[in-house]
């Protein structure tokens, strides 16, 4: 075996000693939720209430065929804000004076939406717009809270998309005009996809945040999967079907948000190197 | 049927013990109250008519304000005696300790919910109904099961109408549900639901003074639901005072108490045609 | 020898600071002209107006004996016939090697996909590239990027290429491997205009050279006359300053 040098002797030590330290407060923190919460004198009515098994695995398969509609949802609106958010960020950026309506309306645009809760959208925009006397199928909760949904986010996300824009360094504009391209060409190959690509962390957390917020449907009208929880807790006054309606949404969530936090570290590097 | 049957039993026995015993005025909820020679009763937030007139429990105006202080009365303790709070639905089955002593907002008793709450003996049993808008073309639908079924139907999420809805009359389109009945009447006035599903005596209410044009088409047969709609008090599990509190209603029950706050403040919905689920 | 650019009396402002101020200057067609003079003495701004990149406020730029100055002009197509190289290289980092340079030959010029890639891969390998042809710019070394910058411009087969302080971003130990690629297209006839802080490589390939100090032309002449028998004080000052 090679003799090691101070250094490693020392980092191994150091190395070592933090091992033991995790590994303690892990076992301690194991310990604490195992053994000291079901000593609680209330353990026994929130287990009834809220970790109730015989109740999760009966609602759990409607639970899950509900979840179906927020996916449903989910996948017809991403692309719609996808490409309402870019229009509205290339409306604001704009420096035409002709254009000038269109970046007061972008800049207008999202002052507003992004000032609003995304449920009062729902609310106003799913009751008040067919209310004002649409023939079904144009009515539909679903067209409608689609697009108070599609309304909101997009205000947020044409604020990523202006940022990501706005980091791109003129010299590359330069660049590209210098080879003869336009300013529309400049635009679609060479400054969109690196402010696209920069700001993906970022917009898989819209993504993310989107995904939950397609519940919020329920209110509406559709028999999505928190309204689905809901009904169950008002029949079986029991809030399992909650936490079986969570279980749902991390299965999904957690893989996008290691997604996105790979990415945002491969960027990290990326800069880095 | 069956626990129809197993609740009117306990009514009639109920009432057998009231009549043979004296009534100790508070002998009963003695100590057992959240507050000592106080009852803390609560109700919704917002409480919605005509179950309680205004929002206002302590008014004593509204079938639930009276039954409240019917109860009260029963129980021994006079009107000054009664502390009002609010809870929603979900403040009132969560687990821990509760903050009043019964709840009234409308609950209905199923054997799911007597898991982790406790009711009390029924105090109304109430038919469901189907409300339209007049003037649409829902309003000419035929009031049979097979010409209903083809409506865009909405209810509010977890009540009975939704259950009745969903496991009875079972509508070819998807139902729309809504957190609470000020939803559903809002749907029904964007004209997203054709017809909605409530209870006899908040539709009577809703089409009286809360849908513009709003006009019941029918009601159920109540042999047609699988549970009947029978509203308790909401207590908290193994609360001891459920004894006296079943008691209380037993006794009004039997004295034709109940049945009069009824016929004072929800009307008996005898006009109402019946729908014929086997057409 | 007929002129391939020439300027006339050109001046461009930035908050009413003159840039370049009254600048008159003629690159012959397979001339190279040498730009030198202190950061700030309006060298790269020269070459930016001349690509259209900055408007002028006063004067004419002749490209042929054609003022592609005038207002009213559409500047793409004008851009597409020079050739800019700037010190910072500013490749694409979201378009590898090869992308890079097929880029404009096929949105401009409306090149077939293969006939582009094909020429570029022909440049790549003149200029012994030929291995980094998809590797993506951050993984190059500065000097290679400036080559790729240098065979991106090339590719657009431009009357006239523009390079703009082009190893002054650069490691010393890179500078040469650039350097032997503009003294490659000096051989080749290459209409350049230059701009640099490496006063023996302009003495060295210059045909003529143009002294500018802030803003202004001081001197222009052949290499030998600038460097050995400067007219001006102000160009003898400058010139002991940087051989200092």
């Amino acid at each position: 075996m090679p003799q090691l040098t101070r250094r490693q002797r020392h980092d191994q030590k150091i190395q070592r000693r933090s091992l033991v330290i995790s590994g303690l407060s892990l076992v301690l923190v194991v310990f604490a939720l195992y053994v000291l919460i079901p000593l609680a004198p209330g353990w026994q009515a929130v287990k009834t209430s809220f970790f109730n098994w015989d109740i999760l695995v009966r609602t759990f398969p409607k639970l899950l065929s509900a979840f179906v509609v927020d996916l449903k949802i989910f996948l017809w609106s991403a692309p719609l804000i996808f490409v309402l958010s870019l229009s509205i960020a290339l409306a604001r950026n704009t420096n035409r004076p002709s254009l000038f309506p269109l970046r007061l309306f972008g800049a207008l645009y999202t002052d507003l939406f992004r000032g609003v809760p995304v449920i009062l959208l729902v609310y106003l925009i799913g009751f008040g717009i067919p209310g004002l006397g649409l023939a079904r199928p144009y009515n539909s909760p679903y067209i409608w809270g689609t697009v108070a949904l599609v309304l909101g986010y997009s205000a947020y996300v044409a604020e990523v998309f202006r940022a990501g824009i706005d980091s791109v360094h003129s010299s590359q504009i330069a660049a590209s005009r210098s080879l003869g391209l336009s300013e529309g060409e400049t635009l679609r190959y060479v400054v969109l996809p690196q402010a696209i690509r920069r700001q993906v962390p970022a917009l898989m957390n819209f993504v993310i945040a989107l995904l939950k917020d397609v519940a919020l449907l329920s209110f509406i009208g559709p028999i999505e999967v928190l309204r689905q929880a809901n009904v169950y807790k008002s029949l079986m006054a029991n809030f399992t079907p909650y936490v079986g309606a969570a279980i749902i949404f991390l299965c999904v969530t957690i893989p996008i948000t290691r997604y996105a936090d790979y990415l945002m570290a491969k960027q990290r590097r990326q800069r880095i190197a | 049927m069956v626990l129809s049957r197993t609740l009117f039993s306990i009514v009639l026995l109920g009432a057998s013990l009231a009549t043979n015993s004296v009534f100790a005025q508070g002998s009963c909820s003695a100590g057992k109250t959240l507050n000592e020679g106080r009852l803390t009763i609560a109700t919704g937030n917002p409480a919605y008519a005509p179950w309680v007139m205004d929002d206002d429990p302590a008014s004593g105006r509204g079938f639930e304000a009276a039954v409240a202080y019917a109860v009260a009365d029963a129980m021994g303790f006079e009107a000054g005696q009664v502390d009002w709070v609010r809870t929603s639905f979900d403040e009132a089955i969560q687990p821990g300790e509760k903050n009043f002593d019964f709840n009234i907002q409308q609950y209905s008793i199923n054997a799911e919910r007597q898991q982790v709450i406790d009711f009390s003996a029924s105090y109304y049993t109430t038919a469901v109904a189907v409300v339209v808008k007049a003037g649409s073309t829902a309003a000419d639908t035929a009031t049979t099961g097979s010409a209903l079924r083809d409506l865009q139907f909405g209810a509010a999420a977890g009540t009975t109408s939704q259950t009745f809805l969903q496991n009875v009359l079972k509508p070819s389109r998807d139902l729309l549900l809504y957190d609470d009945n000020a939803d559903v009447i809002a749907a029904i006035a964007a004209n997203q639901i054709d017809a909605l599903v409530f209870d006899l005596p908040s539709a009577l209410f809703a089409t009286a003074v809360q849908i513009d044009g709003g006009k019941i088409l029918g009601k159920f047969p109540s042999e047609a639901s699988i549970e009947p709609d029978n509203f308790g008090l909401l207590m908290a599990k193994g609360s001891e005072l459920k004894v006296c509190i079943d008691e209380a209603i037993n006794s009004l029950n039997a004295s034709g108490k109940l049945s009069e706050i009824e016929s004072e403040w929800l009307g008996d919905g005898a006009g109402v045609p019946v729908i014929d689920l086997d057409k | 020898m007929t002129a391939k650019l020439e300027l006339k009396s050109v001046t461009k402002s930035f908050a009413q600071q003159k840039v370049v101020d009254d600048v008159s200057l003629t690159v012959a067609t397979g001339e190279m002209v040498c730009l030198i003079g202190a950061s700030g003495s309006g060298k790269s701004t020269l070459l930016r107006c001349v690509n259209l990149l900055e408007a002028i406020d006063d004067g004419e730029i002749l490209l042929d004996g054609f003022d592609i100055a005038e207002p009213s002009l559409p500047p793409d197509p004008i851009r597409r016939r020079i050739g800019l190289v700037f010190q910072s290289f500013n490749l694409f980092p979201h378009l590898d090697v090869l992308s890079n340079i097929t880029l404009a030959p096929c949105r401009v010029l409306g090149l077939e996909k293969s006939i582009a890639r094909d020429q570029a891969l022909d440049l790549l390998e003149r200029f012994s590239l030929a291995d980094k042809a998809y590797s993506y710019p951050d993984h190059l070394s500065g000097g290679q990027q400036q080559r790729v910058a240098i065979v991106r411009a090339l590719a657009m087969e431009p009357e006239l290429l523009l390079l703009d302080e082009i190893t002054s971003a650069l490691d010393p130990e890179l500078i040469g491997e650039v350097l032997d690629v503009v003294r490659k297209l000096k051989a080749q006839q290459m209409t350049m205009l230059l701009a640099t802080h490496e006063m023996s490589f302009a003495r060295e390939i210059a045909d003529t050279v143009c002294y500018l100090d802030r803003g202004r032309v001081v001197e222009t002449g052949a290499p030998e006359q600038i460097f050995n028998d400067p007219v001006k004080q102000r160009t003898r000052e400058f010139l002991a300053r940087v051989s200092g």
